[in-house]
């Protein structure tokens, strides 16, 4: 498969030609004046730095609060193509789970010899507290973020799946509340699937895991390391929508196994954390001594089985780059079916052959550290200098095991508006994957985000990318166009 | 609630109310700043707005003279001085970040638009001109005016809003106890004459440092006489900066946390026997025993009943 073919638009397709779900969009960019979109574009500016949405910067001392780069053309999917993405998505998110559950277990997809062990096993996102343990419910990952890709017309890849803590959906909601105030009648030509059920749904599903023990209902917290954490507005965005108590480890204590939080009428008691703080950082008694993020005691509870932690302890193990490569087999292993969405074709470096490959083609590949995250510790061959592919050649050789390489993608590019008018620029997609023991649920959309530098395929929020709404729209509304 | 967010909700709301203080204070010592000699310019000014912001050790221990740009800088913009309006402000925000959940849309943007254009302000300033510093103040009292009609208009009255005004009115009672003081003990040199044309611009200036000088002739319909004027700020209910009414305030609101949580504890003993009080005072009473030890006495027990409260409720 050869995935660097002619650039492909979401917008103008491969030809040129409008594609179906952009037909009204086009049109009444046809009709509106660069002016009008340059003042929109100021408001939507206005409108999130009064709002305050911010995303924290670590070092930089002044800019340790920057706003993430919002454009204002939305970007849409058509309701068949979401369809098929929704199908792919949920069935990617049930196997991890079952995945998880398996190795934490009984270990049977590493038995039948689909999943080198020790890849499992030596893996940094392995958690051996875990083992020989079930989830409540059976549920891992509650919250799932899976990157999307497309190169073409004909469906979609998946470029990770971030199983940890996601982040992100604040902005898909925010972008959402913005473009309503600032295009009612773009929404009233559109239809748009609305997506502001999603805390409700997130709420469901942490209800739906509570421990057997919990009340009706259940008392449920949203952690947070802190202001200083990069997704802090996210964190207390959440806890507002969902009508929980945002809490820091301070906040938290556990008593006899019991997880409490200190409120003004005396101790209450916990029952599900959502928790956007790193396995490693949740309890000094259990993992690093030295943090003061989390609760002293917390994993206790947690195998007593008196709090649910969501995502579950050790969810990295899914998460990770080495482990993706393995995912169509996964899927075949639990459900018996064919993966509906595709990877990205993978080379493993582990492997000799692959290893061959890649160190003779690193001027064409994107090489990834298997644990690294936010677009550090990446390699992208067509865009480096000869200096930097020798130092990767030399960190390849040294430690193979700890990369993946895949082709420089054509990511399809989306329209935005910049100064000069409107230019294409490069897209991903994170939708948001919800599961607990009630189901697995997607709301239509996700977050689009953007490389917002002309030829640039980096959309990370913390190497200067963007974002912008994903729109999700029936096809009747489309045919009438 | 969360202990936190009700210490936080707490502090946000003192750091709103002292920063808006802090500017009126500033304004009343330029303005007797500006007398003449003869009618009361007493050199004095700028070491008095020090004490009645508690900020006179700090400013001491920075070692500068006690001039006019060095106060002003000192009691604005400095970033040494953790009492200073800046960092009211930015301690406000840094309150409001993390209790965001706790805040209508309304205060947070109030709090975040004042801090972000604080700090725009803060970038561009140069040597201070009169007309900036004007402009400066008058910022913060808008600022304040916002956060807390916002709050006053929006906010559920549930324990968020209780917290937040037991912080804003033990904050007030602080603030207006100090101006009497500072009145009394510094302003005024030991040989003037009570009553004195030197008093009368100076009780005039603390008066609208507060917006209380309309409200003054309304009350008494007489000229200004400094009995009158303490006991405009310490016993007259109808003036909302003065003690007794700020008291009355407390009272209400801390008895609403103990309905909604149906437990009493110190901290409404303490405020309700301060208005008991204050209630029974009178001003012959006060000036007899001194108004520098009433004030004195009374920051005391203020301060007695803010630690009360963090025990009780702040664990």
């Amino acid at each position: 498969m050869d995935l660097r073919v002619a650039q492909f638009d979401e917008m103008g397709g491969s030809n040129g030609a409008i594609r179906t779900p952009y037909l009204k969009l086009a049109q009444w960019l046809s009709g509106t004046p660069a002016e009008l979109l340059a003042s929109r574009r100021e408001q939507a500016e206005l409108l999130f730095r009064r709002i305050g949405i911010t995303f924290a910067v670590y070092g930089a001392q002044e800019a340790t609060e920057r706003l993430i780069p919002f454009d204002i053309l939305p970007r849409i999917i058509a309701r068949s193509e979401w369809s098929a993405l929704e199908r792919g998505l949920k069935q990617r998110v049930t196997a991890l789970n079952m995945f998880l559950k398996d190795i934490y277990g009984a270990g049977e997809i590493l038995k039948a010899g689909k999943v080198p062990s020790e890849l499992v096993y030596r893996n940094p996102g392995y958690c051996p507290e875990m083992a020989g343990r079930r989830a409540p419910h059976d549920v891992f990952v509650h919250i799932a973020g899976v990157d999307i890709v497309r190169t073409d017309d004909h469906g979609f890849y998946v470029l990770e799946d971030n199983a940890r803590t996601p982040s992100g959906v604040s902005y898909m909601l925010e972008n959402r509340e913005v473009m309503m105030r600032l295009f009612p009648d773009l929404f009233a030509m559109h239809r748009v699937a609305p997506i502001e059920d999603y805390p409700d749904e997130l709420l469901a599903t942490l209800r739906s895991v509570a421990p057997p023990r919990a009340t009706s209902e259940p008392t449920i917290a949203l952690m947070t390391p802190g202001q200083y954490n990069s997704a802090y507005y996210e964190h207390s965005f959440l806890a507002d929508k969902l009508g929980v108590e945002l809490v820091e480890g301070r906040d938290l204590f556990v008593k006899d196994d019991v997880v409490y939080m200190r409120t003004t009428e005396g101790p209450r008691r916990v029952d599900v954390i959502y928790r956007r703080i790193d396995d490693d950082f949740l309890d000094p008694l259990t993992f690093r001594p030295d943090s003061a993020l989390g609760v002293a005691g917390l994993i206790g509870a947690y195998h007593a089985g008196n709090v649910t932690l969501a995502n579950a302890v050790g969810t990295g193990v899914a998460d990770d780059k080495a482990m993706y490569t393995y995912m169509p087999d996964v899927i075949r292993f639990y459900l018996g079916e064919e993966p509906l969405l595709q990877n990205v074709p993978t080379w493993r470096c582990r492997e000799r052959e692959a290893l061959s490959y890649v160190l003779d083609h690193l001027d064409e590949l994107v090489v990834k550290e298997v644990n690294g995250s936010g677009g550090y510790g990446m390699l992208v061959g067509p865009h480096a200098s000869r200096a930097q592919i020798e130092e990767f050649r030399d960190k390849l050789k040294a430690h193979p095991d700890n990369f993946i390489a895949q082709p420089t993608l054509a990511l399809s590019t989306c329209p935005i508006s910049v100064a000069q008018g409107i230019a294409p620029r490069h897209v991903d997609l994170r939708p948001f994957v919800l599961s607990g023991a009630n189901g697995v649920r997607v709301v239509p959309g996700g977050l689009t985000r953007v490389a917002m530098t002309e030829k640039s395929l980096v959309v990370n929020s913390s190497q200067g990318g963007g974002t912008k709404d994903t729109w999700v729209i029936d096809d009747a509304i489309l045919g009438a166009a | 609630m969360l202990s936190s967010t009700a210490d936080n909700l707490y502090w946000l709301a003192r750091y709103m109310e002292r920063a808006d203080f802090l500017a009126r204070a500033i304004e009343a010592s330029r303005r007797l700043a500006a007398l003449p000699k003869t009618y009361g310019g007493a050199d004095t000014e700028w070491e008095s707005v020090l004490i009645s912001a508690g900020a006179a050790d700090a400013f001491e221990a920075a070692g500068k003279p006690a001039n006019e740009a060095n106060v002003i800088e000192f009691l604005t913009f400095s970033r040494d001085n953790p009492g200073s309006i800046r960092n009211c402000i930015e301690f406000a925000r840094t309150n409001a970040r993390a209790v965001r959940t706790a805040l209508t849309v309304e205060m947070w943007e109030a709090i975040n638009g004042a801090y972000l254009e604080m700090k725009a302000m803060e970038a561009r300033r140069g040597a201070y001109s009169s007309d900036e510093l004007g402009r400066f103040l008058e910022f913060v009292k808008q600022t304040s005016l916002t956060y807390d009609g916002g709050a006053y208009r929006t906010m559920l009255r549930n324990d968020a809003y209780w917290f937040s005004r037991v912080g804003l009115f033990i904050e007030r009672a602080d603030n207006t106890g100090r101006l009497l003081d500072v009145k009394y003990h510094v302003l005024l040199p030991e040989k003037e004459v009570v009553g004195g044309s030197l008093d009368y611009f100076q009780w005039s200036a603390i008066l609208r440092a507060v917006s209380a000088h309309t409200a003054y002739h309304w009350v008494y319909r007489t000229s200004m006489k400094p009995w009158l004027v303490a006991d405009l700020l310490i016993l007259r209910p109808e003036m909302p900066r003065s003690l007794i009414s700020c008291y009355e305030s407390i009272v209400r609101n801390l008895d609403s946390l103990a309905r909604a949580h149906g437990r009493q504890g110190a901290a409404q003993r303490q405020a309700r026997g301060m208005y008991g009080k204050l209630e029974t005072l009178t001003m012959e009473s006060v000036f007899q025993g001194g108004l520098h030890e009433f004030v004195q006495g009374f920051i005391g027990e203020n301060n007695r009943l803010g630690a009360l409260i963090t025990e009780q409720y702040l664990f």
